[in-house]
């Protein structure tokens, strides 16, 4: 493991070597940005050149996007400054970064559905009392010829493709006169053909002078597009080395440095049972993207199946479909098996449906407070949630929930002022383990749980896994849909890994390597890119 | 730089405020709206000296003199402040789901309408008080939960905009009060259904407790309190405290969030629609395109102020009701028109969401550098 | 025959003559929705800026020795204009800096309005030491001024020259309105604003300043709806009728009806105003029957309603960020 930091470390020094007689476009020095006094971005130093394309590497949560937002004009480092062709700047806020030329293509679009393509190149820019859009056509329709590009400058955006819209927010970018293009996680929504034509984008404007960088965690297009990889990890800047010069395996190795030890319990499993069978499982979503494709596995009785995966490579979709909260496609088969031995489909049921059947069901959904809880009621009324119904009469019963309340509160220490406290005001941890402890109350045959360490501390952390392994003792299947490698490694007895809402692979928890796991979550597409 | 920033939620008597305690919490909170309202009645009391150059305290205490001067206007200002409390309580549900029913003054009405339909057509028959007066009471609950299921319908299965919906439909119920106004004329050519059955009183209120009011107001207490236990501790009341929050988070619980919806706008509307039948049958014993008189709008902004508290809405209703009142009765004693009143309301309630901005966000000089988001 | 050619011609004079009014209001609620802001206050604005014409007028004519009608046509323009901006910057203020509610203001200031209105128009001569009913005729006379311009075409003039200035007015402001929407930068910049703040704000527009704006001459165009009923329809006098607020609320309808597209706005104020006197035009009703005659403006508003949430046009969509205040750091 030495090694692997030894061997970036003396590529990153070659690579200073190399870039040594060019002035940077961009150069940040010791960037480091706090939030609620964690830093996210620590004393980061990196440099832009002009005419390159730099993959901006690393895990989810690393530190890439606040990283560029900085440069974009969104956040404001707390230290640290920043210079454009050797001057240095100030820039407070979008605008400022403009007016320095750089533009960033966010993964959320800003774009007005209502508007047309060209009406929203012009947005803000005041350019004539009349609108113009001949000149905005006949201008966009020359950065579209310059740089491969093609947009209809009469479309509404709300008619356009996810990969038309990305199109227009780097039109929009150009026309506005940027030199350094940020482009955040442009392929997560693009399929591998518009990817490519993206990629032939972007290698124009490389031959036109404009220095781009692209924030991504998939290393076959790092490998595919980038001239430079700078890897960031748990907000530190791990080095950067030469596309030519490196392999996957070692980018892998710098993302997600040595294996770390978290002494997290895996006791073996004990009286094995398939409790959830899913076969040929298909979603699509409201835009009929294929969120999930032909997914089939089983989850057992009294085991941990980990779900890993890019973040949107359909776990969520996974759960929800489960839950009875989403649609799959015809042919797509869930079936249940209860301790007897009883079994029922849930697919096509709803949330009440699968209630009737009698299949306690726990879900912890990522969106806590959007979903799993809600937030203006206090602790005792949402335990309530699943069991409001309970008894017979019009009213609640008020004293079993008030009851678990304490119970939970007891339990997993968690800190409030009262019961009578609305959820919302407790910190991120205690939230979670409100809505975990009143899940697992049910005393459920099925646990599904997604990304539940989440922002939370490491002492609450382990208080979540400790009642996973709870749970799997008693004989519960668990999904727990995690996002930090190393937990899963340690936690789940097997690890089924997400690529592009298809399976890409089932590993054994105990045997699997980190690597291995990595180079599956992106491994799919460039098979399919073959 | 002024910087603005949103204060964390408080609640009276839950938990701590933003590090404080909850009394000095509290404290803040009434503080904020104390001075809303005096200021409030300062600019009114200007607006007052401007028009009458009279003492602006002086004609307060001759509002209060007018409101509260004989235990006549004593139970005239209750019987009004229960109706407008009602109508507050029917709204409350509704507004708690996030349901903006902007209709109420069109559901008051269609239930007036089934009320003197009521009186009009079985007055001559006879039928025991009693019996008579819960026939009244369903016809009109009826008639105003019509009202509001055809806007919750459309709203809860093809997203149709619910303000506007229920907007029109109170001229629908206007133009239906026009309707009926020729065929229940009396006297003829009047232009008005005058006073029902005014010789033999079939329909009316009785005097309970010898009080000319009480029924009202023993009415409306009773649904303020189920209104309390209905959203406090009925599943129904759970359900609409969740749909209003997230629709996610209701599917999450396996409830149906459309049939939520229509039965919640059902139950808003009946309360509306009994409103009605308190006015006509009540109160005014007969019925025009004014009975409801603006309450149904008042109504949402006390609702709403009151953060569809039953207690919060009833004091709300009280100090609305009193400077109505109070305003009347100066304007009639300076031979000045009524309207007068509607003038002040509005400078309050200006105020008073005017204050809710400082009770909600945190305003202090901005450190330069400090940008932080989230 | 003749006469159900006169009949036709008076529907179509008294609808004009009478949808100018709603014209107005809905032109001035376009422009407000259109930056993302519902305002409730219509009916309110409008009775302001009735009642403001009315006082500036009638003090004109009281304490002018002869009062000239086209002063008083200015005076009375300009009263209506600050009346109504006033109501425009109480709503703008509240709703924009302080972020209260934007349904609860509006009725607010509805209620404020019309109490404001029928107090001075009801003691108005009262308070100057004068009796009985207010009455503005020279000014009036002003605003009641018909231009006819042809002699030889029959029917022309009693069709199209048959009105008080303000009628054509209306129709120039929804044109410009209906211009500067679609065709200027401003126009982009403000349906940016009202479709999706966020997005206009990091586009490096001043959210804050263009819904004020739009807030604020929103509020003066609906204005002179109250002024044009008051000094034309009603011909310089007051009625506390309660018919101004009826009117806002068909302003309101109007702009769904109109799907926030200032040129249909004349046509459809039109069309309300000969659906709103129809009865008048149909023998042989009963005074109960007229009266559900007078529901089809509200019934077609509600159609209108439904059919737009059905058919989920884009176009005909409300601005997708109305009724709800932006705050840039609730992102």
């Amino acid at each position: 493991m030495e090694n692997i930091k030894a061997r970036a470390e003396k590529t990153a020094a070659a690579t200073e070597a190399s870039g040594g007689g060019r002035v940077p476009a961009v150069e940040m020095i010791g960037i480091t940005k706090y939030f609620r006094s964690v830093p996210v971005n620590d004393s980061i130093d990196m440099k832009i050149y002009k005419g390159e394309i730099l993959s901006l590497l690393g895990e989810n949560g690393s530190g890439k996007t606040t990283l560029m937002n900085m440069l974009s004009g969104i956040y404001f480092p707390d230290s640290g400054s920043i210079r454009i062709d050797g001057q240095p700047v100030h820039i407070k806020s979008p605008k400022d970064a403009l007016d320095l030329h750089i533009g960033m293509i966010h993964q959320h679009f800003k774009l007005v559905d209502v508007l047309t393509a060209a009406e929203n190149v012009v947005l803000g820019l005041n350019e004539s009392f009349r609108l113009n859009l001949k000149n905005v056509r006949r201008e966009v329709a020359s950065i579209c010829e310059k740089y491969g590009f093609t947009v209809d400058p009469d479309k509404k955006v709300y008619d356009m493709s996810v990969s038309e819209k990305q199109t227009l927010e780097i039109i929009k970018v150009l026309y506005r006169g940027a030199d350094i293009l940020i482009l955040d996680e442009p392929t997560a929504v693009l399929t591998p053909q518009e990817t490519r034509r993206l990629f032939s984008v972007m290698r124009n404007m490389k031959e036109d002078g404009k220095s781009i960088v692209i924030i991504t965690h998939k290393l076959h297009e790092v490998m595919d597009i980038s001239d430079r990889v700078a890897v960031l990890r748990k907000g530190k800047y791990i080095g950067d080395v030469n596309t030519a010069d490196t392999d996957p395996q070692q980018l892998t190795d710098m993302m997600v440095g040595h294996r770390v030890s978290l002494n997290i319990d895996r006791p073996e499993p004990d009286n094995v049972r398939e409790c959830l069978k899913v076969e040929h499982l298909s979603v699509i979503d409201a835009d009929g993207v294929k969120k999930l494709d032909d997914v089939s596995f089983t989850a057992m009785g009294g085991e941990i199946l980990g779900v890993a995966g890019i973040a949107g490579s359909g776990q969520k979709e996974l759960l929800e479909v489960i839950a009875g909260l989403q649609s799959a496609l015809p042919g797509s088969s869930v079936i249940f098996t209860d301790r007897d031995g009883k079994t029922s489909s849930l697919i096509g049921k709803t949330p009440m449906e699968i209630k009737k059947l009698g299949v306690h069901l726990a879900f912890v959904p990522e969106d806590r407070l959007g979903m799993g809880l809600v937030g203006d009621l206090d602790i005792a009324d949402n335990m309530l949630i699943r069991t409001y119904r309970d008894g017979a009469g019009m009213f609640v019963n008020m004293k079993k929930p008030r009851k678990l309340a304490e119970e939970i509160v007891e339990e997993f220490e968690v800190v409030t002022p009262d019961l009578l406290t609305p959820v919302r005001k407790l910190s991120g941890g205690n939230v979670q383990k409100v809505l975990v402890g009143r899940e697992i109350a049910g005393d459920p045959s099925l646990l599904m749980s997604a990304y539940a360490v989440r922002g939370l501390d490491i002492n609450t952390s382990y208080i979540i896994y400790r009642l996973m392994n709870e749970q799997k003792a008693k004989g519960t299947a668990v999904i727990f849909v995690g996002e930090d490698l190393d937990v899963l490694l340690e936690l789940c007895d097997r690890i089924m890994v997400l690529c592009d809402g298809r399976i890409s692979g089932i590993v054994d928890g105990r045997t699997a390597a980190k690597e291995e796991v990595g180079l599956l979550m992106t491994r799919l597409e460039t098979e399919a890119g073959k | 730089m002024i910087h603005i920033s949103k204060r964390p939620d408080f609640n009276r008597f839950k938990g701590k405020y933003a590090g404080l305690n909850r009394w000095t919490g509290f404290g803040i909170h009434l503080l904020v709206r104390l001075i809303g309202l005096v200021l409030a009645l300062a600019v009114s009391g200007v607006l007052i000296y401007a028009i009458t150059k009279l003492n602006p305290i002086d004609v307060y205490a001759e509002m209060a003199n007018g409101v509260f001067g004989t235990s006549r206007r004593v139970w005239t200002w209750l019987r009004d402040l229960a109706l407008l409390l009602l109508v507050a309580v029917g709204l409350a549900p509704a507004f708690k789901m996030r349901f903006w029913n902007i209709g109420a003054e069109g559901q008051i009405l269609v239930g007036a309408l089934a009320t003197s339909a009521c009186m009009i057509y079985m007055g001559s028959a006879n039928i025991p008080t009693p019996v008579f007066l819960l026939i009244m009471g369903i016809g009109s609950m009826l008639a105003g939960a019509l009202w509001g299921i055809i806007p919750a319908v459309f709203k809860a299965f093809w997203g149709t905009n619910e303000t506007l919906f229920t907007l029109m439909m109170n001229y629908i119920a206007i133009q239906l009060t026009s309707f009926f106004i020729p065929m229940w004329e009396h006297p003829k050519g009047s232009n008005t259904v005058g006073i029902i059955n005014a010789a033999s009183k079939a329909g009316w209120f009785p005097e309970v407790f010898g009080q000319q009011y009480m029924l009202n107001i023993i009415i409306v207490a009773v649904i303020t309190v189920a209104m309390f236990f209905y959203l406090k501790r009925s599943k129904h009341g759970y359900e609409i405290a969740v749909v209003g929050q997230s629709e996610s988070t209701a599917r999450y619980a396996a409830m149906n969030v459309k049939k939520v919806v229509v039965r919640t706008m059902t139950l808003s509307g009946a309360i509306c629609g009994l409103a009605g039948f308190l006015a006509v049958a009540g109160a005014d014993h007969t019925v025009s395109t004014a009975t409801a008189g603006g309450r149904g709008f008042v109504a949402i902004i006390v609702a709403w102020l009151a953060k569809f508290n039953p207690g919060t809405m009833a004091v709300i209703s009280a100090m609305l009701v009193f400077l109505n009142k109070g305003a009347i009765t100066i304007a009639s004693k300076f031979n000045l028109s009524n309207d007068v009143s509607d003038i002040i309301q509005g400078i309050i309630l200006f105020f008073i969401l005017g204050s809710e901005f400082f009770i909600n966000y945190r305003i202090q000089l901005a450190h330069e550098g400090k940008k932080e988001e989230k | 025959m003749g006469t159900v050619l006169t009949q036709i011609i008076s529907l179509i004079t008294t609808a004009i003559s009478f949808g100018t009014v709603i014209m107005y209001g809905s032109l001035g609620e376009t422009l407000t929705e259109k930056s993302g802001h519902l305002n409730l206050g219509v009916p309110g604005i409008m009775y302001m800026g009735g009642i403001g014409g009315l006082i500036g007028a009638f003090l004109y004519e009281t304490n002018a020795a002869s009062p000239v009608p086209g002063v008083g046509l200015i005076i009375a323009l300009a009263s209506a204009l600050v009346c109504s901006l006033l109501g425009g910057l109480i709503y703008s203020f509240l709703t924009i800096t302080l972020r209260a509610n934007q349904n609860v203001t509006g009725l607010t200031l509805t209620i404020f309005g019309s109490g404001l209105a029928n107090f001075f128009g009801g003691s108005l001569s009262k308070l100057a030491g004068g009796v009985g009913q207010i009455s503005v005729a020279v000014t009036s006379s002003a605003f009641r001024a018909t231009q006819h311009l042809t002699d030889g075409i029959p029917y022309f003039d009693e069709i199209f020259c048959n009105y008080g200035f303000m009628v054509y007015l209306a129709i120039i402001i929804a044109a410009v309105l209906s211009f500067i929407i679609k065709r200027t930068s401003i126009g982009l910049n403000l349906r940016a604003v009202g479709e999706n703040p966020a997005t206009a704000d990091a586009a490096g527009i001043n959210v804050i300043r263009y819904k004020y704006a739009a807030t604020c001459v929103g509020a003066c165009i609906s204005g002179l709806g109250g002024l044009y009923y008051v000094m034309d329809y009603i011909k310089g006098t007051w009625a506390n009728d309660g018919n101004i607020e009826a009117l806002g609320w068909l302003a309101v309808a109007l702009v769904i009806f109109a799907t926030w597209k200032p040129l249909r706005s004349i046509w459809g104020a039109y069309l309300f105003g000969a659906l709103y006197w129809l009865y008048n035009f149909i023998p042989g009703q009963s005074r109960s029957m007229q009266e559900i005659f007078k529901m089809l403006p509200y019934l077609v508003t509600i159609i209108v309603l439904i059919s737009v949430s059905l058919r989920r046009k884009k176009e005909d969509q409300p601005p997708s960020w109305l009724g709800r205040s932006y705050f840039r750091e609730d992102r």
